[in-house]
């Protein structure tokens, strides 16, 4: 029997506490795809990376989303990680006291791979990424800039080699340097591993290095709009109000949250 | 007071009439000594009202052994090794090196200054288990570190309990001499006995010198102890403490620091994990007596099962201490819902012009790090675990000597497994 290869997410509808954030979301990733998916802020962008990985504090209301067939919905977020999934975070979390080898050891051994190579990847990849190799045996993102964070996140998913990434805002604070060196090397990954990436980003800057397949305009928790590279183009020229009109563009349902300052903001980001 | 504690057996013990004599005044006070009581603040949260003293008795002579002793280090790599066992001492030895520059090791009543050295750092006994100490402690140990000898080899002192149902009372005095640089690693060890072991430190930190000072304690699982520390530092010295709190149904460490000179520094640390039903229970006085003194402290557990912990700490800024520099941090980890710890910082200040600085935290592990872990597909178990012991690292770093930092570590990697071994078999089940 073959496997029907794709990351596919179909009607996903999800919220945080009682706010809706997803209403039905439908894409189609396939190996060495790059979908881009962009949006205003409090579109639901983070909430579909978060939910795809299991962060705790989403629930799931409706929908699917597989991996190469396998159901990712009932998996703990360590054993999606393990059917093939990585989530590159906008804001990767500094976690004192453990290191970045210890770390990939530990999953490398949970999903029954070679731990002895762990080191020795990642030596080649940091310097592929330009990732500064004293960096490797500080504790994980521990006092790193934003950009050398980021190059991090790049690192571990060299080094992992999943079948799909989310990249979640891995463009924001970044400069350009590190902006090309991630880009780069996931644009690589694509095409030496077949890596199906989403990736996820509000400025269409990122997607003239890591080029897009397919790009979607996420408003109000719904894809409202698909096309090729040439809308992200067309974003760029015309912002979201040209996609998506006043209304979409400023959804008025986030108002009535009162959520303060920022009422688009995704509660848990 | 249960009758096994009476002055008969203190009239029974070896040594010189004065320890004699300090012995017999001691137990007759007893009955005058109020009782331990969790309505004080330094036993609030205690479960000291558990202690059945009843159903224990101090020892009139030493028993036989029951079982292995404790593990011995190395030959060759310690200053000085001294064992006792369930109070006596066993066996002494010392490197020709230690010798050749004065340093003694020993029964403190075989010392010249054995009398005036017993209490006088620690003064008047803290409490009930300080007065017992000094009327039934059967072979004070003193380690006397001469003006301006500079040790690289640490002074490891075995402290094993090996009788059941016994009250054991283990002291030992330190004195490190002006510019002098020694490291002592006590470690407390015992059998499978239900006993209670109550240990006395003082410790006086010369002018200009640096004693680093290390407990390790992984008794077993129905012991009881009670441990006294005091420390005296001197003008521009350094004290280094650690307290590693392992083992034990009750373990309770009191430490009194006491910065009485100029200049004076002390860093005091401690690492805990508690597993089952398990109390670690930690009380510290950081006196600032002098001026231009400073004092860190550090402490960090973690709670599995239903264990519990207390950390109790007080700064106190004396009226003389001006330009003190007091930090007090106590963090903790519940690994478990039914597992819990208590925090109490302090601040006694009474002059102007010093920083202090207290913080403690109660948390569960850090979601946030664990789903990053989680995240590159690290099973949440293990990702616990990596970040317990990473939350341990800056404790352990400051471990005394890298042997007990690593002698540390795989208690700690051991208790951890257990866990994971605990979580495996209650997925299975």
């Amino acid at each position: 029997m073959t496997v029907d290869r794709v990351l596919r997410i179909e009607g996903l509808c999800a919220k945080a506490g009682d706010t809706h954030i997803l209403s039905g979301i439908d894409l189609e990733i396939r190996p060495g795809e790059v979908h881009a998916v962009m949006g205003p802020n409090g579109s639901g962008k983070s909430t579909l990376s978060h939910v795809l990985m299991g962060r705790p504090g989403y629930e799931v209301t409706a929908g699917s989303a597989t991996l190469d067939g396998t159901d990712l919905l009932t998996l703990a977020p360590w054993e999606r990680a393990q059917a093939g999934l990585f989530l590159a975070l906008q804001h990767p979390t500094e976690v004192p006291g453990v290191s970045l080898e210890s770390m990939l050891v530990e999953a490398a051994r949970a999903g029954n791979r070679d731990t002895t190579g762990v080191r020795e990847s990642l030596v080649a990849e940091a310097e592929r990424i330009g990732f500064d190799e004293k960096f490797l045996d500080r504790p994980v993102n521990v006092d790193l800039s934003g950009g050398e964070k980021k190059r991090n996140e790049a690192l571990q998913l060299s080094v992992i080699r999943p079948l799909y990434a989310v990249l979640d805002e891995i463009d924001s604070g970044l400069d350009v340097d590190a902006l090309a060196a991630v880009a780069r090397r996931v644009q690589d990954a694509t095409d030496e591993t077949g890596l199906g990436v989403l990736v996820i980003t509000h400025f269409s800057r990122l997607l003239e290095v890591l080029e897009p397949d397919r790009v979607h305009v996420l408003s109000n928790g719904r894809i409202h709009t698909s096309g090729g590279p040439e809308l992200a183009e067309r974003l760029e020229a015309e912002g979201y109000v040209g996609i998506l009109g006043e209304s979409a563009a400023a959804p008025e349902v986030a108002v009535s949250l009162g959520l303060g300052e920022d009422p688009f903001a995704d509660p848990l980001a | 007071m249960p009758n096994a504690f009476n002055p008969s057996v203190s009239a029974a013990l070896p040594g010189y009439q004065w320890l004699s004599d300090l012995r017999i005044e001691a137990a007759e006070g007893l009955d005058g000594v109020a009782p331990p009581s969790a309505d004080e603040e330094v036993w609030r949260y205690s479960r000291i009202r558990d202690l059945d003293l009843e159903q224990l008795g101090p020892l009139v002579s030493q028993v036989e052994s029951t079982g292995p002793s404790a593990i011995w280090p190395q030959p060759g790599t310690t200053a000085a090794t001294l064992f006792l066992r369930n109070g006596w001492l066993e066996d002494a030895t010392i490197s020709a090196e230690a010798e050749a520059l004065g340093v003694t090791v020993g029964r403190l009543s075989d010392n010249e200054n054995g009398s005036r050295y017993l209490g006088s750092v620690e003064g008047a006994p803290a409490d009930l288990f300080g007065h017992m100490n000094r009327a039934f402690g059967p072979e004070p140990l003193a380690v006397v570190v001469p003006d301006g000898v500079r040790l690289d080899a640490p002074i490891v002192i075995l402290v094993h309990t090996d009788a059941d149902s016994a009250a054991v009372f283990p002291r030992l005095f330190v004195s490190c001499g002006a510019d002098s640089d020694a490291t002592v690693v006590e470690q407390h060890t015992s059998a499978d006995v239900r006993s209670m072991v109550a240990p006395v430190l003082e410790a006086a930190v010369g002018n200009d010198a640096r004693l680093r000072h290390g407990l390790v304690q992984d008794l077993g699982k129905e012991v009881w102890q009670l441990c006294h520390q005091t420390f005296q530092v001197g003008q521009n010295a350094t004290l280094d403490s650690f307290v590693a709190g392992m083992g034990g149904c009750y373990s309770r460490t009191r430490t009194d620091c006491r910065l009485m000179g100029r200049g004076g520094h002390a860093s005091l640390t401690a690492a805990y994990h508690g597993e089952g039903e398990q109390t670690h229970d930690f009380r510290t006085f950081q006196e600032h007596v002098a001026p231009d003194t400073t004092s860190e402290l550090l402490f960090k557990g973690a709670l599995d099962g239903a264990s519990n912990s207390v950390y109790s700490g007080l700064i106190r800024v004396h009226p003389e201490a001006v330009r003190t520099r007091a930090y007090q941090t106590n963090r903790n980890i519940k690994l478990s819902p039914d597992a819990w710890a208590q925090s109490v910082p302090n601040l006694e200040i009474e002059t102007d012009d010093v920083m202090c600085s207290h913080a403690s935290t109660v948390s569960p592990v850090d979601q946030d790090q664990l789903f990053y872990l989680e995240s590159r597909g690290v099973p949440t178990t293990i990702a616990e675990r990596l970040l317990v012991e990473g939350f341990f690292g800056e404790v352990i770093d400051r471990a005394p000597t890298a042997a007990v930092g690593e002698a540390l570590r795989s208690v700690l990697v051991e208790r951890l497994d257990r866990r994971l071994r605990n979580a495996v078999a209650g997925e299975a089940a």
